[in-house]
């Protein structure tokens, strides 16, 4: 299995996706050796996690999240950056070496990153390709074209492969629309949760501020992602400033970090509701989870969505969500609001009800919490596993 | 001695709320009408729709029963809510109605006039529905109710000693099992704690072999035909009244023309005919021609709705609960404004299916409320409720009544 990333060590939902398929398709007895571009040492037991190293470096260290550049340590000693661009061709050379001296089945590989990895791969094994869609360029773009070289590849993947999976019936329709590739070659696979692998909630939370301001009858928007365009953050404070018309007592919880980061503040200022809108940054940890807990209502409004995790990790804190059509997650749960992304008038339709009515806020909660407990990855892995078991199969005939 | 099947049907639109949000609030008081015509919502369209499937052809096929067979006979309920939509909408199917009034063998039963659930809330406000409803049927059928049946058949004692004391021979109740014992519903029956009125109890096995279970092919009996429904009844020894109560939109809307429910109708008369002795009444003729065998006692209330037989697809939630006492908090303030069109869309929103349209309980199985429902989901449903809500209370600041 290719991928880019694996958590602790990830920037999004890709690593969490990757590892939590992976953790559910061991349990079905699929042996993986899944090939990271850098070296850390995951505490991971149910599959082996290898490095993908050119033969003259000696380690891959990242320097930051998964997309930003990366730290050579040469044999020699000398140590270089490399951007994504190099780090990508240096990635397909060492899987290129590394396949020649194993035996794969299968070669699944994870959205476009991986993919030049993945033909290599394929050419030198003749083993089936799986190319998984996580996100398309658009969908990262914001909904634009995005850009061409990152498009080029991604193409080349999907005609290639011998099967796609798509994360959302979302995705699968964007796969076939953009990259016109034909339905009945997409396979959508949804990802899901491990309704017991979240850290639980400690007893105090860390936002006392809110806590507080919640106590004299305040209500919290919580909205956690990166500060990107994909997210559709300007439309939600564009919401928001209806919802604070209406409902004063508002205030809007925005957690990330990311390149929108400062003309969101200043949007919040032009709307005037910095005093009710709050950014934190980037948080981690206990911080993260007692953002979602600290909610009324939990807001993902983006543009596109190939699936969209946040939503469920809100619920499982105790938070309601609105989330965008435009999501594949909105494919899985159905006890929530869904708004289109462009509809500003509804999204703060939707918010203000829920902050003016606590019992909407609480039947949308239970019932949704009802859909999350039952959600596994068991299900995702089941179809995978019969989807390598009929490739391996043809291959083999 | 004779045996009479006793039908009656019930006919009810309600006035959907349209996607009304919180923008509208304040500035445009119409809740009900300014929607595209293809909207989910659109009761314009929905009242075509019905009338078309179901209205229409069923009256057809009953006045040509009532035609054909002297001894035939019905009851129906109408609210004044699908009255009014017919009279702006299609006034060609309320003629349709009332030519079958005028056959006089068709009963009408009374009501509230807004299909409300206000007996558990507003006994004053329930009254004026009810009288409202008396006004209407007069006006439009030139008939007077005597049986009288409450929305949902939502029943108990207290119910039945207000129409005992208001006039009413007879009230019409489900013939719940933990409320009859071993008793049959096929009697007629006294409720306690009256001197006077009669109690008719739907058998709701008889009555829902023909409004559910008839188009189900994994039902062990489908297809059910005329003849094999009369001769249950003929078998049946125990009892004088077969009370088959549904909605008048079993046929042709909750049970398609394709899957023969119109035959079925086209054939009952004749099949149980055809044994001396048996015969239709409405349900005053029952009234009048069974003495009752025994009291029936109701202390809590019984619907005629799911597996519970409760008002919790009403009222079972948080949403819906919030949404009706808001509603009701209301009343003395609204018919103290004296403004007429403020009063009748509160009533309006009275009407117990915006309150079904917000029930959970098996949201997720996608299954009869779904179906019913014109938003996609209770929470829609519940947030143009509350928003008309909203809107009502700036109506009230503005004359100057304070909320």
């Amino acid at each position: 299995m290719l991928g880019w990333e694996l958590p602790p060590y990830n920037s999004g939902g890709l690593g969490v996706a990757c590892y939590q398929l992976c953790k559910a398709l061991s349990k079905k007895n699929i042996d993986i050796e899944f090939v990271l571009p850098y070296n850390h040492d995951h505490p991971i037991d149910f599959m082996k996690v290898t490095a993908a190293h050119p033969q003259d470096v000696k380690a891959i260290k990242m320097s930051g999240i998964a997309y930003d550049s990366y730290k050579y340590i040469f044999a020699d000693g000398h140590e270089e950056y490399l951007s994504l661009t190099e780090q990508q061709s240096l990635y397909e050379r060492a899987v290129a070496q590394l396949v020649k001296y194993g035996k794969y089945d299968v070669i699944h590989a994870h959205d476009w990153l991986t993919f030049r990895a993945a033909l290599r791969a394929r050419q030198i094994t003749r083993a089936p390709l799986i190319v998984h869609i996580h996100s398309v360029e658009r969908d990262r773009a914001g909904g634009n074209d995005g850009n061409p070289y990152v498009r080029e590849i991604e193409s080349i993947g999907l005609l290639m492969a011998d099967k796609i999976i798509a994360v959302s019936e979302h995705t699968k329709r964007c796969i076939m629309r953009d990259y016109d590739i034909p339905g009945d070659k997409i396979e959508v696979i949804h990802n899901s949760i491990d309704s017991e692998g979240l850290e639980p909630l400690d007893e105090h939370n860390a936002y006392q501020y809110l806590s507080a301001m919640k106590q004299q009858g305040h209500k919290v928007v919580v909205s956690i992602g990166r500060l990107t365009m994909q997210k559709n953050l300007p439309n939600l404070l564009r919401a928001a400033k209806e919802v604070i018309a209406r409902a004063p007592k508002t205030l809007f919880l925005i957690v990330g970090s990311g390149e929108q980061y400062f003309e969101l503040i200043e949007q919040a200022a032009e709307l005037g509701i910095s005093r009710n809108v709050i950014f934190t940054g980037f948080q981690r940890g206990k911080n993260w989870r007692d953002a979602y807990a600290i909610g009324d209502v939990f807001v993902m409004p983006s543009i596109s969505e190939p699936f969209g995790l946040t939503p469920l990790e809100a619920i499982s804190y105790g938070t309601p969500v609105v989330i965008s059509k435009q999501s594949g997650v909105s494919e899985v749960i159905k006890n929530c609001l869904k708004v289109d992304f462009w509809d500003v008038n509804e999204l703060a339709n939707q918010i203000t009800a829920i902050v003016m009515n606590d019992s909407l806020r609480d039947e949308l909660h239970d019932n949704s919490y009802h859909e999350f407990v039952n959600l596994s990855w068991d299900n995702s892995a089941h179809k995978l596993a019969n989807i390598y078991r009929r490739h391996y199969a043809e291959a083999a005939a | 001695m004779s045996r009479a099947i006793i039908l009656y049907l019930h006919v009810h639109q309600p006035f959907r709320i349209r996607h009304y949000t919180i923008f509208d609030a304040g500035k445009n008081h119409d809740y009900f009408f300014t929607m595209p015509y293809e909207d989910r919502t659109s009761n314009e369209r929905i009242i075509h729709k019905v009338a078309e499937k179901s209205y229409l052809p069923t009256n057809a096929k009953l006045l040509e029963l009532l035609h054909r067979y002297p001894e035939f006979r019905l009851s129906i309920s109408i609210t004044g809510t699908v009255i009014e939509q017919l009279e702006m909408w299609s006034p060609m199917t309320l003629q349709s109605f009332k030519d079958l009034i005028d056959t006089g063998r068709v009963e009408i039963v009374g009501e509230t006039y807004h299909h409300s659930l206000a007996f558990f809330y507003n006994q004053q406000e329930f009254e004026t529905q009810v009288a409202m409803h008396r006004k209407k049927v007069q006006e439009v059928f030139g008939k007077t109710p005597a049986v009288f049946r409450n929305t949902e058949l939502a029943y108990n004692n207290d119910l039945a000693y207000w129409a005992d004391k208001a006039g009413y021979k007879g009230i019409l109740a489900e013939g719940w099992d933990p409320i009859l014992g071993w008793r049959s519903p096929n009697f007629v029956y006294r409720p306690s704690y009256t001197e006077n009125i009669r109690l008719l109890m739907k058998n709701y096995r008889l009555s829902d072999d023909i409004a559910f279970r008839f188009s189900n092919r994994n039902w062990s009996e489908w297809p059910l035909t005329a003849d094999k429904f009369t001769h249950w009844l003929n078998e049946t020894h125990d009892g004088t009244n077969f009370n088959l109560f549904m909605d008048y939109e079993t046929f042709g809307e909750h049970q398609w023309d394709d899957s023969g429910i119109f035959n079925f109708l086209h054939h009952l008369p004749e099949q149980w005919l055809k044994t001396p002795g048996n015969t239709f009444m409405t349900v005053s003729e029952a009234i009048d021609a069974y003495e009752p065998v025994d009291y029936v006692d109701m202390p809590y209330t019984v619907t005629w709705a799911d597996t519970e037989r409760d008002l919790s697809a009403w009222l079972g939630n948080r949403m819906q609960q919030q949404a009706i006492h808001a509603l009701y908090d209301l009343h003395d303030k609204i018919i103290g404004s004296k403004d007429l069109q403020l009063i009748e869309d509160y009533r309006r929103l009275q009407t117990s299916d915006h309150f079904y349209y917000m029930c959970t309980k098996w949201f997720n199985d996608g299954d009869i409320h779904a179906y019913f429902s014109p938003y996609e989901n209770p929470y829609e449903a519940f947030i143009a409720f509350m928003n008309a809500y909203h809107d009502m209370k700036f109506r009230l600041n503005e004359k100057g009544i304070e909320v």
